[in-house]
């Protein structure tokens, strides 16, 4: 496994050939890439991560407007994106299953007001860990799937309905048999939740039987993965195989190891929303170069006031 | 990684018992805390953990010992610990058990 890449040094690593960062407030700054290529041909998603709905705390007392006021920011981009992916922890857990599937209605009820129609969902193991997943489905549909958009194939896998955080040989089975029509040059993107590599095990950063996934994609050679869980923005290669973790929409947490405890960055008064944002990515029209455009939301319009989540 | 891979590897003992020699340490896990949290060791001397739950299934995973168990209700799960190296060593909850699992976290701590 390589080393970790800093920012800078990651511009010269490969997703589907090439990547290129840029970053922003979100609304405020326009995509040169996104408007410079074919306006048939390219393309490109917003990834949304980590919303946690339902939960309420110190580490952000605006917790009841930010998953509106990031609507509000993805609604307001120049362009609206082809779809929209929340990669897990959609909501908060909770023990109290009709509680669960309250979060998840009022969740889908905000999100609704996205511009974009099309969403992609995935569950992190707030959402589907207690109960393997059941609410999820009945709510969002599958925990995983693929699907194939302008070029590109998308695999969507689930590591957090076993609670052991395992893909389990079923699922690793399912993802070959997905991706084995594939040619080996053919640009795949997978979504996931936890890092697939042993990002910082001690703090339960890792998927039980993530290097069977990782060992079982390194056939194909333009394979990036988007996830979360870790609440920040994050780059990694493993062999020819990019992983970009996305910022949250609900606090921050720490750099990987960087304390003693991966306990929430302190909300900051003077700096409300600093470390939430969402990503833009913007996919070429030759489809060899993802452009990442992380968005922060401390630009962003400032907090209403706490709404009722009752009302759904 | 707030210390090296030093300590000899720790074996789940669920079906052995335990030797004349062995320090005996109860850990209890429930949500969401291990008591105690900080399980201290002398550099040599030989111990066993065992693990028992008082709610529901947790897991008790040291990834700088590669000690990866879990800690089944009405069972005791026995780890084995002969620590050769001192050091502190994070242990947490790596089975999802609610609101509250990212807290349920100790370490173990070898002095010299």
């Amino acid at each position: 496994m390589s080393e970790a890449s800093g920012r800078r040094d990651f511009l010269q690593l490969l997703g589907f050939g090439g990547v290129v960062f840029a970053s922003g407030l979100a609304g405020a700054c326009t995509n040169n890439s996104r408007r410079s290529g074919n306006a048939d041909g390219d393309f490109f998603f917003v990834q949304l991560s980590d919303t946690h709905w339902g939960f309420e705390g110190p580490p952000n007392p605006e917790a009841a407007n930010t998953l509106r006021q990031a609507v509000q920011a993805v609604n307001a981009l120049p362009r609206q994106p082809d779809f929209v992916v929340f990669t897990g922890d959609l909501t908060h857990t909770t023990d109290d299953e009709n509680e669960r599937r309250t979060r998840m209605r009022q969740f889908k009820a905000i999100v609704a007001d996205l511009k974009t129609p099309v969403r992609r969902y995935m569950p992190g193991e707030h959402d589907a860990s207690l109960d393997h997943g059941k609410a999820f489905e009945e709510n969002f549909g599958a925990t995983h799937y693929s699907f194939d958009h302008k070029g590109i194939h998308f695999a969507v896998i689930d590591n957090v309905s076993d609670p052991q955080a395992a893909l389990g040989d079923a699922q690793l089975d399912w993802l070959l048999a997905d991706l084995k029509v594939y040619p080996a040059a053919a640009p795949i993107v997978v979504f996931t939740h936890r890092p697939l590599f042993d990002l910082a095990p001690q703090w339960d950063w890792a998927t039980k039987d993530g290097s069977k996934a990782i060992d079982l994609l390194q056939h194909w050679k333009n394979v990036t993965v988007f996830y979360g869980h870790i609440h920040q923005e994050h780059h990694f290669k493993t062999g020819a195989i990019a992983h970009h973790a996305a910022k949250s929409l609900i606090f921050p947490l720490p750099a990987p190891l960087s304390q003693p405890k991966r306990a929430p960055v302190p909300w900051d008064p003077m700096h409300p929303r600093r470390g939430l944002g969402f990503r833009e990515i913007s996919v070429d029209e030759l489809r060899l170069t993802l452009t990442l455009k992380e968005d922060s939301l401390e630009g962003a319009p400032a907090a209403q006031q706490p709404q009722s989540r009752g009302a759904y | 990684m707030r210390g090296a891979i030093g300590i000899l590897l720790a074996a789940s003992l669920a079906a052995a018992g335990v030797t004349a020699q062995e320090k005996v340490i109860p850990v209890t896990a429930e949500r969401f805390k291990f008591t105690p949290a900080v399980i201290e060791l002398k550099l040599g001397q030989p111990v066993v953990l065992e693990l028992t739950t008082v709610d529901r299934k947790h897991g008790f995973q040291v990834p700088d010992l590669k000690i990866d168990e879990n800690i089944e209700p009405g069972r005791v799960t026995r780890v084995r610990i002969a620590p050769d190296k001192a050091g502190t060593y994070p242990f947490h909850c790596d089975i999802f058990c609610g609101s509250g699992h990212e807290e349920m976290a100790g370490e173990i701590v070898v002095r010299p």
